[in-house]
């Protein structure tokens, strides 16, 4: 008898554990479909990175884990998403099959030294190009281009607008990254809450600890995709976050072959399927158009 | 240099939360750890299987879930509280469940015979203990009570998962806003942190001496 109701426990546990779970199931189905062809007999000059990546037939990239449409860890242990994806398109012209790629989580705070102590070749990972990056590592691209918005209850029961609406508001991010640097820099009046996840800032939202998250819209999009009937998102982006990859600083040869891969990709459709297939899936939004990518 | 003086506002506020959020939650935990471990030696059925039953959910917890559950779970039947108080009630409680089985260990050296004198003498359960028992009891249980609070005040950092900015929640703040700087923060949380520790493990060693009892 008591081993029957301890089975009944642990089978409705599992029910709920497998219901969590079924989302990302769905997203590595849709995702398996996107490889792109690898690019055979690729040549490169002697001595650069190209050639020496392409030789060894494998790349190290630096990717978040735990980002839904951006890069998620399947079951299997790889990671997918959009950036995952425009890390398999710049591979294949490398002539490194999705196989040789060495997938290496990086977290916001530890992408530069990721980079600066060579323990990957390159990054992507909803990784913003800014100023203050580019004194240590250089970015290719953009790939995408974000923007902060703000989500709240459905409904929006405090009628909050934009950014001048949350001033006195309590507004959930999270600790250490560029939309809550935005919040209290730009927006000092409102009260930020600071979370190391932004699912716990969903969590505060539907118990009402707090009257509003903000981050990335596309981050923010996934959280409404998870949650539609509790959460919805207040409209336009109030900042722009252009997504690059990150890469040695100085090899400029790399980064012009990424870039020229980025607008070949952009022109084939190669990066419009990848949106489709990932980010776009999650979201349901059609693929953007594609950004302009910075030779600086 | 630069990096201290940019952050030293930051780094303040957040060594000032962990130091109330420390002393605070170690306030809680003692006075209710010493309830605990009163009703755990008490000669009253109930109150010992609601003592015991208290310090195994809390010993046997992960601090994490706790919080979880304080900070997530309570509002959820319309118990909300302020975040700092969440943590406060979070390591408060769970500190209480060992602080008392600290004091009860203790209680339980402290020779029957004194407890046996005391009722002799016609003094109630509570006065034996509170005159006769808890004061001798307090006095040994200071170097394991000593390594309960240095525990707490590192546990504190947990709350930094749960919107408290304390010095553990800089951490990422500060590392992503100053890639370059990464060993510095690093050094100013582990200072900030023994700030707290170093001095109290001196402290608790002076107390030691002073009221150590040759036996």
């Amino acid at each position: 008898m008591r081993i029957t109701r301890f089975a009944a426990a642990f089978a409705a546990a599992g029910v709920v554990l497998t219901g969590c779970s079924s989302e990302a199931g769905n997203q590595a189905e849709q995702a398996a479909s996107a490889a792109p062809s690898v690019a055979t007999g690729a040549e490169f000059a002697a001595g650069t990175t190209m050639a020496e990546l392409s030789e060894a037939g494998t790349i190290r990239v630096g990717t978040k884990f735990d980002q839904p449409g951006f890069g998620l860890l399947n079951p299997q242990g790889v990671p997918e998403g959009f950036d995952a994806s425009v890390a398999a398109i710049i591979a294949s012209k490398l002539g490194i099959e999705a196989s040789g790629i060495e997938w290496v989580e990086t977290v916001s705070a530890n992408r530069e030294s990721a980079i600066t102590e060579d323990r990957v070749d390159m990054v992507i990972a909803t990784y913003t190009i800014n100023d203050k990056r580019k004194q240590l590592i250089d970015f290719a691209g953009p790939y995408y281009v974000a923007g902060q918005d703000i989500m709240v209850a459905k409904g929006n029961p405090l009628a909050i607008t934009g950014p001048d609406a949350l001033a006195g508001k309590n507004v959930c991010s999270v600790e250490g990254s560029t939309p809550a640097e935005n919040i209290r820099t730009k927006y000092p009046e409102a009260q930020l809450t600071l979370f190391d996840v932004y699912s716990k800032c969903a969590d505060a939202l539907t118990n009402g600890q707090v009257d509003a998250v903000t981050t990335d819209n596309v981050i923010l999009t996934g959280l409404v995709a998870g949650n539609p009937d509790g959460f919805e998102l207040v409209g336009e982006p109030f900042t722009e976050e252009p997504y690059g990859i990150g890469i040695t600083k100085g090899d400029d040869e790399f980064r012009d072959f990424i870039n020229d891969t980025l607008e070949e990709s952009f022109e084939d459709g190669s990066w419009a399927a990848a949106w489709d297939a990932t980010a776009g899936a999650i979201s349901g939004t059609e693929a953007p158009e594609p950004p302009t990518v910075d030779r600086y | 240099m630069q990096f201290f003086t940019d952050n030293f506002p930051l780094l303040r506020d957040a060594f000032l939360t962990t130091l109330g959020l420390s002393l605070l939650a170690g306030l809680l935990a003692l006075v209710l750890g010493t309830v605990l471990a009163a009703m755990r030696v008490s000669p009253i059925p109930p109150l010992r299987g609601l003592a015991t039953f208290y310090v195994e959910t809390f010993r046997n917890t992960p601090l994490t879930v706790v919080f979880f559950f304080i900070v997530f779970g309570l509002p959820q039947i319309d118990f909300v509280v302020s975040f700092f108080v969440g943590a406060v009630l979070s390591v408060g409680l769970y500190t209480a469940a060992f602080v008392a089985e600290a004091l009860r260990s203790g209680i339980n050296s402290v020779g029957p015979g004194q407890a046996e004198a005391a009722r002799a003498i016609g003094l109630t359960f509570g006065q034996s203990l509170r005159e006769v028992v808890l004061p001798q009891a307090f006095r040994t249980v200071v170097p394991p009570l000593g390594n309960v609070w240095i525990a707490m005040v590192k546990n504190t950092s947990i709350a930094a998962g749960f919107a408290t900015t304390e010095l553990a929640a800089t951490l990422p703040r500060l590392a992503n806003a100053n890639a370059g700087d990464i060993l510095l923060i690093l050094l100013a949380v582990v200072v900030g942190y023994m700030l707290i520790t170093v001095p109290s493990a001196y402290g608790i060693h002076r107390i030691e001496r002073r009221v150590a009892i040759l036996r």
